[in-house]
C-alpha cells in the first residue's frame, strides 16, 4: 500500500486479491499454500523440485499418484496430484514407485488367452474380495470386479471396466494377494482386441484399394495442380 | 459472485440457438480474422534467430532463446560410450514407441531414453481421435485436401501424401496390437467428424484415444524387452566431425550423471513446446513439453521449418482455476456443442478449423463479449448440456467419460452446466525439416512426431497428430533398422558444439539460457 491514510480496518485491493491461504502437510512438513490450487502446484509453490511424480498434468498418465488424508479423518485416500485441490488440514505425499511384476507375452502366440491368464498372472484368481483395490482407485473404477471378470474370462467386460485406467498403479500395493490389477486389465483388454474383436472389413478394403492404385489417377491430377487450383479443389469438397 | 447465475444466458438461449446454422467463413474472411486476432500475428512476440541454420528467420522470442541456448555439456567431457546401439530413440510418447517397436521388429538393437516415464507424453492425453480415411465415402485424397486446407496450403505435399496413404495400415497395426477403437454395429471402425474435415474420419476409443493407444504401446515395448532408460534426458547429440550424427549424451535426472550413447542412428521424438508458455499462454501440454528436440537438432545443424506458427487449441479450461489451460476435448463441438458468448450468441461455426475458432474466441473476449469469472479470467461458454438435449440423456457419460470426470472432480457437472473456455497453447505446427522417412538434413539423425515440421502447414487439423506420430514413427523406425545394417558406428565428437559456441561468440549472443530446457522451472525459489 502506498497510501498514507490509516488502513487499520480497510481491506486494500491487494489484500482483497490475495488468495486465501490454507495449511497442508507435505510428506510430514507443514506449509501455507493458496486455497484451491492443485496438490502439484502446492509442491512447486513450497519449493519442491518435481522430477519423478509429474507427467501429463492433465489426469491421464498416473505419474502423480498420491496418498492424502483430510483433517481429522483417519482414512488415507488416493488421488492424482495434478487434478486434486488442496484443503485446509490436508496431509499428502507422492506414492512411491512399486516394483510390480509385469508378465511378458506375445498375444498372437497364446493358445488360449483366457487360460493363459492363469500362467501369466497365477495370482489373479487368488483375489480375496477385500475390495482395497477399488477403494484405492483415483478413477473410481470397480477394480475388484474387473479382476473377477478377467478370471471368469469376460475380457470384453474387463476392457470396458478398465477403459478409464491411467495405470497409476495405486491398486497394486494394497492387494493382499499380490495381484497387479491394472496389468491384468491391460492384458485382458489387449487379448480381447486381438483375439475376439471382429475384423473391420471396410478397413481391409481400403488398404487393398490403396495397394491396387485405385487413387493413383486422383493423385496424379491433384499433385499437378498449382496452389490456386488446389485451393479451389479443397474448398469445393462437399461435406 | 454466484457462478450459476452466469450459466443462465446459456440455458435461456439454447432453444433459439438450436434453430441456427452458422456458415463457415470464406477464405478471405478467414484470413482477415486470423491476421487480426490469432497470436501467430502478434509481431511484438517475434524476433529473428541470431545465428545457426535458421539465422534471420522469425520465431517467438521464447523459442529463439532456446535455439540460441548453450549446452549443459562441458567441452572435454570424456566420450567413452556407456551404451552402444544401432538406434537411440529419444522420447517415450507415441512417435518414440512406434519408432522403437518398428526398429526392434526388424532386429535392430534399440535403446529408448525418456526424461520422464515411458508413455508420459502429450500422446497419452489425445482425446479427440485419430484421422484415418476408412469410411466408404472417404479417401486418402480427401484427407489430403482437407489437411491442406486446414494448413493454409502450406503443408509439405510429400509428407502429407505419405501420412494419409499409410493411415489405414496404421489402423491395422494398432488393431493387431489390441487397441480397442470404437466400432459400428457391423464391426467396422466407427468414424466421427472433426473440425475442418469434410468427412467423418476420426477413429476414437471413447474420449481416451491417446490413453488407450499408449497403454497398449507401452505394454508392447515392455513385452518386447526393448532396452529402456527412464528419467534420462538427452542434453546433446554427438557427431562424427563430418556432418553425421553418431549418438547422444544423456543426463540421468536422478543423479545428474552424463551417459554417453554411441548410436548408428538417432531418432528424436521429444514432442512439443507448450511448457515454454509462448506469449504467456497457459498450455494443454505435458510436463516435459519443452522443445528439447528442436534445440538438439538445431545445434548439430538441422534446419527447422515453419517455426513461426503454433496452434492455440480453441478450448482450454478457464474455470475452475485448477483446469486453466487443460484441454476440453474438441469432441464436444464435433457432436454439436455450441460456443456461446456472454450475450448468449453463437459467433463462429464450431467445426471450422482450430485457428479460425481460436481467433474468433479471442475476438469475442477482446471486444467485450466474453464472460469474466470471479477469478479474473475471461472466456466463452461451451454448451455441453446441449449434447444431452440433442442426443439424449447419458450422451456425455457415454461419449465423454473422461471429461465428465475431469470437471466432476471440482464440483462442476457438465451434463447440467456449460463450461468456460479460452484458447490454450496446444501444438507446435512447425519443427525440424524431415524427408518422408523422417531423416533430417543431418545424416543418420531422424525426427518423428511433433518435433518435426512441414506436414501440418500453418495449422494442424484435429486428429492428424496421432496419425503423424504413428506413420513417421514407423517409417523412421524401419529406415534406421535398415540403415544400421549398412553404416558403421562413426566417431564420437562434440565438434558441432564447438562450432556452435564459436558462432554464438561471433554473433555476440550473451546471457544464453541452458537448452534443452528439460523441465519447466515451476518450483518457487527461496
Amino acid at each position: 500500500m502506498t497510501g498514507s491514510f490509516d488502513t487499520g480496518k480497510a481491506v486494500s485491493r491487494e489484500d482483497a486479491l490475495k488468495p486465501a491461504m490454507v495449511t497442508v502437510e507435505i510428506a510430514g512438513k507443514s506449509f501455507r499454500v493458496p486455497a484451491g490450487i492443485t496438490l502439484m502446484k502446492a509442491l512447486w509453490y513450497t519449493g519442491h523440485e518435481v522430477t519423478r511424480g509429474a507427467g501429463c498434468l492433465g489426469g491421464f498418465c498416473g505419474a502423480c499418484a498420491t496418498y492424502y488424508r483430510t483433517k481429522d479423518d483417519p482414512k488415507v485416500k488416493t488421488c492424482l496430484a495434478c487434478s486434486h485441490a488442496v484443503e485446509d488440514g490436508m496431509s499428502f505425499s507422492f506414492a512411491p514407485v512399486f516394483p510390480a511384476r509385469k508378465a511378458t507375452y506375445d498375444l498372437n502366440q497364446l493358445e488360449n488367452p483366457k487360460q493363459d491368464l492363469f500362467k501369466l498372472y497365477p495370482e489373479a484368481p487368488l483375489c480375496r474380495n477385500c475390495n482395497a483395490c477399488t477403494e484405492a482407485c483415483p478413477q473410481q473404477i470397480d477394480v475388484r470386479e474387473g479382476v473377477w471378470k478377467a478370471v471368469f474370462g469376460d475380457f470384453k467386460a474387463v476392457s470396458e471396466t478398465f477403459m478409464d485406467c491411467v495405470m497409476c498403479g495405486l491398486c497394486v500395493p494394497v492387494c493382499i494377494a499380490d495381484i497387479a490389477p491394472n496389468l491384468v486389465g491391460v492384458y485382458a483388454s489387449r487379448a480381447y482386441g486381438v483375439r475376439e474383436m471382429e475384423k473391420p472389413s471396410g478397413l481391409f478394403d481400403r488398404i487393398q484399394a490403396i495397394a491396387d492404385g485405385q487413387y493413383n489417377d486422383d493423385w496424379d491430377r491433384i499433385l499437378k495442380m498449382t496452389d490456386e487450383e488446389l485451393q479451389q479443389a479443397s474448398a469445393t469438397i462437399k461435406s | 459472485m454466484d457462478v450459476q447465475v452466469l450459466h443462465d444466458v446459456v440455458h435461456n438461449s439454447r432453444d433459439a440457438r438450436r434453430q441456427q446454422t452458422l456458415p463457415k467463413l470464406s477464405p478471405a474472411e478467414r484470413d482477415t480474422l486470423i491476421k487480426k486476432f490469432h497470436p501467430d500475428h502478434r509481431e511484438a512476440a517475434y524476433r529473428p534467430v541470431a545465428f545457426g541454420p535458421n539465422e534471420g528467420d522469425l520465431t517467438v522470442r521464447e523459442l529463439a532463446a532456446v535455439l540460441e541456448g548453450d549446452s549443459v555439456v562441458p567441452e572435454g567431457l570424456p566420450l567413452t560410450p556407456d551404451h552402444e546401439v544401432d538406434v537411440l530413440v529419444v522420447g517415450g510418447g507415441g512417435a518414440g514407441c512406434a519408432a522403437a517397436l518398428h526398429a526392434h521388429g526388424q532386429g535392430a538393437k534399440v535403446l529408448l531414453a525418456t526424461k520422464l516415464r515411458l508413455a508420459d507424453s502429450n500422446s497419452v492425453m489425445a482425446q479427440g481421435g485419430m484421422q484415418i480415411a476408412v469410411a466408404p465415402d472417404d479417401s486418402p485424397v480427401q484427407h489430403f485436401l482437407d489437411t491442406l486446407k486446414g494448413g493454409h496450403m502450406k503443408n509439405d505435399h510429400q509428407l502429407l501424401r505419405t501420412m494419409v496413404e499409410e493411415g489405414p495400415s496404421i489402423a491395422k497395426w494398432l488393431l493387431e496390437l489390441g487397441v480397442l477403437f470404437d466400432r459400428d454395429p457391423d464391426g467396422n471402425l466407427h468414424v466421427k467428424k472433426g473440425g475442418g474435415s469434410t468427412r467423418a474420419r476420426l477413429l476414437t476409443c471413447s474420449d481416451y484415444t491417446g490413453l488407450e493407444i499408449m497403454r497398449v504401446l507401452k505394454d508392447e515395448v515392455l513385452n518386447q524387452k526393448i532396452q529402456l532408460l527412464e528419467f534420462a534426458a538427452a542434453v546433446e547429440l554427438l557427431s562424427d566431425g563430418q556432418g553425421a550424427c553418431t549418438g547422444a549424451i544423456l543426463q540421468d535426472l536422478d543423479n545428474k550423471r552424463f551417459l554417453v550413447v554411441a548410436a548408428k542412428t538417432v531418432i528424436l521424438a521429444t514432442g512439443g513446446i507448450g511448457r515454454l508458455h509462448i506469449q504467456g499462454f497457459p498450455t494443454s501440454n505435458h510436463y516435459g513439453a519443452t522443445g528439447d528436440g528442436l534445440a538438439l537438432a538445431y545445434r548439430i545443424g538441422a534446419p527447422l521449418v515453419q517455426i513461426d506458427t503454433f496452434q492455440y487449441h480453441p478450448s482450454g479450461g478457464v474455470y475452475p482455476e485448477q483446469l486453466v489451460g487443460q484441454l476440453v476435448t474438441e469432441g464436444i463441438r464435433s457432436e454439436g456443442g455450441h460456443l456461446v458468448n456472454g450475450r448468449g450468441e453463437r459467433f463462429v461455426n464450431e467445426l471450422d478449423t482450430r485457428d479460425v475458432v481460436s481467433s474468433s474466441i479471442i475476438r469475442e473476449c477482446e471486444e467485450g463479449r466474453g464472460v469474466r469469472m470471479p477469478t479474473g479470467r475471461v472466456g466463452v461458454w461451451l454448451d455441453t448440456p446441449l449434447l444431452e438435449v440433442e442426443h439424449g440423456e447419458g450422451t456425455l457419460d457415454k461419449h465423454f467419460p473422461a471429461m465428465v470426470r475431469q470437471y466432476a472432480r471440482y464440483g462442476v457437472d457438465i451434463r447440467k452446466d456449460p463450461v468456460l473456455i479460452y484458447p490454450t497453447l496446444h501444438y507446435q505446427n512447425g519443427g525440424v525439416k524431415i524427408d518422408a522417412n523422417g531423416e533430417t538434413s543431418v545424416k543418420n539423425l531422424f525426427v518423428a512426431g511433433e518435433t518435426s515440421g512441414g506436414l501440418h502447414g500453418r495449422n494442424r487439423l484435429m486428429g492428424n497428430s496421432l496419425l503423424d506420430l504413428m506413420v513417421f514413427g514407423k517409417r523412421s523406425g524401419l529406415t534406421v533398422a535398415a540403415r544400421a545394417q549398412t553404416v558403421p558406428q562413426g566417431r564420437l565428437t562434440l565438434d558441432h558444439l564447438q562450432r556452435f559456441r564459436a558462432e554464438a561468440r561471433k554473433h555476440r549472443v550473451t546471457n544464453q539460457v541452458t537448452s534443452p530446457v528439460v523441465l519447466p522451472a515451476y518450483t518457487e525459489q527461496p
